[in-house]
């Protein structure tokens, strides 16, 4: 318990507030590394995940391919990365490492969203007369929004927790009072750093799973009737007719 | 819903599972201390164990010490490779391991909580044998050191007419120091030298990087220990600390204090005779020429003597 009081002391300490290592600083640095890496692989996984959902082609390619990606060695493949394109590209290194980690949670993401709309409301889409694309936009990404945001969570987590490994190729970030710490043996400054990057990571698990709830289309929202009833749903026999 | 089959996989995952749990058993416990090759350990009065760290440079002058003392009559055990000072100071404190080459400083920066004012050589080591715990004692210590340096290209000290840290000074665009980590709180950080020397110099955690990053030219100073082979492969220069900004740290070895007046003399004699050029020359047979530590300690010995 002490190691967590003094954890906390050295958040609070002036020191860390200000100069090059300051915690605001690092956590923008943290923030922006997430931000770009993931935005990346959105560009790269969404649209390959929904040409795999809305064609039903290449689903086992993507699944092993999520599969096998998820398990490699962030903090290897970033020295090796940085090892082979040199100093001067660490940034390309360190970001690389990121957007593979990212890819496999926003594949999965795009495709089983696309995969679990019911093959009856695509039919009846296209009964009506929609192009592919209309298909596309209208009804297939509203309806798989949430599980695509349940992608957006699962990798923005991932990547949060994993950017710590940046300060160790000098790129900030709130894994700096990590990296720096446990040389020094100042292991308040260990658990501080831990600390927030865990409290970050929840803060945006909450923030998504709020956006989860909301992605759901209104029509599909359970425990609200779509519409409002103006009759009950069984009516009261009518007394009986007069006639025999 | 259970059909013949599905109990019959469910049986046999099962049965795969009982047997993984089981076999795992066979492995021991991973967090058990690694036992001793010969079994005997510290219990045995005769053998000598020593211990390196893990870093190729370190086991090199382990080897160094191991077999000075085989060619003077000991029985000697090797625990080389065994980590860093978190993995292998217990045992050294409780006497398993009998002989470490050590660096005065960093022991010195590990074993004290409070600021070290101390740097010079002769300071360092006396601190040092104050700080050390019951039970150990620290031989005569040699001129090699692993210590951290101000260092530049040598070109760039030419055109700058560096010889000094002060001498920084005379350069008028931006100095980047890069260097681990740790060095930006270190007492011999960018911020003691503009106290001690007048230079400022911005920092940049290069960490593992930091040799390539000077040879590219993305900073102007680094961080390069004295022993590091790159003082022989590359063009680089520690530029001359005379106020003893930074930290020495001289290798010296940790012993037992019941052995110590015995292996006194061959270890002595060794330290004597390593000097930092001569580390730094051992250093590139290991990492340019790729020789086995056994070899290069081997080598070494027998053209200065020693066995």
């Amino acid at each position: 318990m002490n190691l967590f009081a003094d954890a906390i002391a050295w958040m609070l300490a002036p020191a860390q507030w200000t100069g090059n290592y300051a915690l605001p600083k690092l956590l923008g640095e943290h923030l922006a590394l997430t931000a770009i890496s993931v935005l990346i692989a959105a560009i790269i996984a969404l649209p390959l995940g929904w040409l795999i959902g809305h064609t039903g082609r290449g689903r086992e390619i993507a699944v092993a391919v999520s599969g096998a990606a998820r398990a490699i060695p962030a903090f290897g493949l970033m020295v090796l990365l940085v090892l082979l394109l040199g100093v001067l590209r660490v940034p390309e290194a360190a970001i690389t490492t990121f957007v593979l980690l990212a890819i496999p949670s926003l594949l999965a993401g795009a495709y089983t969203g696309l995969e679990a709309i019911d093959r009856r409301v695509i039919d009846a889409a296209r009964a009506m007369g929609m192009t592919e694309w209309q298909i596309f936009w209208k009804v297939e990404v509203p309806l798989g929004l949430p599980l695509l945001v349940g992608g957006i969570r699962s990798a923005l987590l991932q990547v949060i927790a994993t950017v710590t490994i940046a300060a160790y190729v000098n790129l900030g970030g709130l894994g700096w009072p990590i990296i720096q710490g446990i040389p020094l043996r100042r292991f308040d400054q260990v658990l501080g750093g831990a600390l927030i990057v865990a409290v970050l990571a929840l803060l945006v698990d909450l923030l998504l799973a709020a956006a989860q709830h909301a992605a759901v289309p209104r029509g599909l929202r359970t425990g609200r009737p779509a519409r409002r009833r103006t009759r009950p749903l069984n009516p009261a026999p009518a007394p009986a007719a007069s006639t025999a | 819903m259970f059909t013949a089959r599905g109990k019959r996989s469910v049986l046999a995952v099962g049965l795969v599972a009982a047997a993984t749990l089981a076999l795992s058993a066979c492995g021991g416990n991973p967090l058990d201390e690694p036992s001793s090759d010969a079994g005997s350990g510290s219990g045995d009065s005769e053998t000598i164990v020593v211990g390196s760290q893990g870093y190729y440079s370190n086991e090199i002058i382990a080897e160094i010490y191991a077999q000075a003392l085989e060619g003077a009559g000991f029985t000697v055990e090797k625990k080389l490779n065994i980590g860093q000072r978190d993995a292998y100071m217990p045992e050294v404190e409780s006497g398993e391991i009998d002989v470490f080459p050590e660096y005065t400083g960093s022991l010195l920066e590990y074993l004290s909580d409070d600021e070290i004012d101390v740097t010079s050589p002769d300071d360092v080591y006396t601190a040092l044998t104050e700080a050390l715990p019951e039970g150990l004692t620290a031989l005569d210590y040699a001129e090699a050191s692993d210590q951290d340096t101000y260092t530049v290209l040598k070109s760039f000290a030419e055109a700058n007419n560096l010889k000094t840290i002060e001498d920084l000074k005379n350069v008028t665009s931006t100095v980047t120091i890069g260097a681990p980590p740790e060095f930006e709180q270190r007492p011999y950080n960018p911020a003691a030298a503009k106290e001690v020397y007048g230079v400022d110099l911005a920092f940049s955690a290069t960490g593992p990087t930091t040799l390539e990053s000077l040879l590219a030219g993305e900073i102007q100073v680094a961080d390069i220990y004295t022993a590091d082979p790159a003082f022989e492969t590359e063009d680089i220069v520690a530029l001359e600390d005379p106020k003893n900004l930074i930290i020495s740290s001289n290798v010296v070895p940790i012993v037992s204090s019941d052995i110590a007046d015995k292996v006194s003399d061959v270890l002595n004699a060794i330290s004597a005779k390593l000097t930092a050029e001569e580390l730094v020359s051992l250093n590139v047979l290991s990492t340019v020429d790729q020789q086995s530590s056994k070899d290069i300690a081997k080598k070494w010995l027998e053209d200065n003597d020693l066995v």
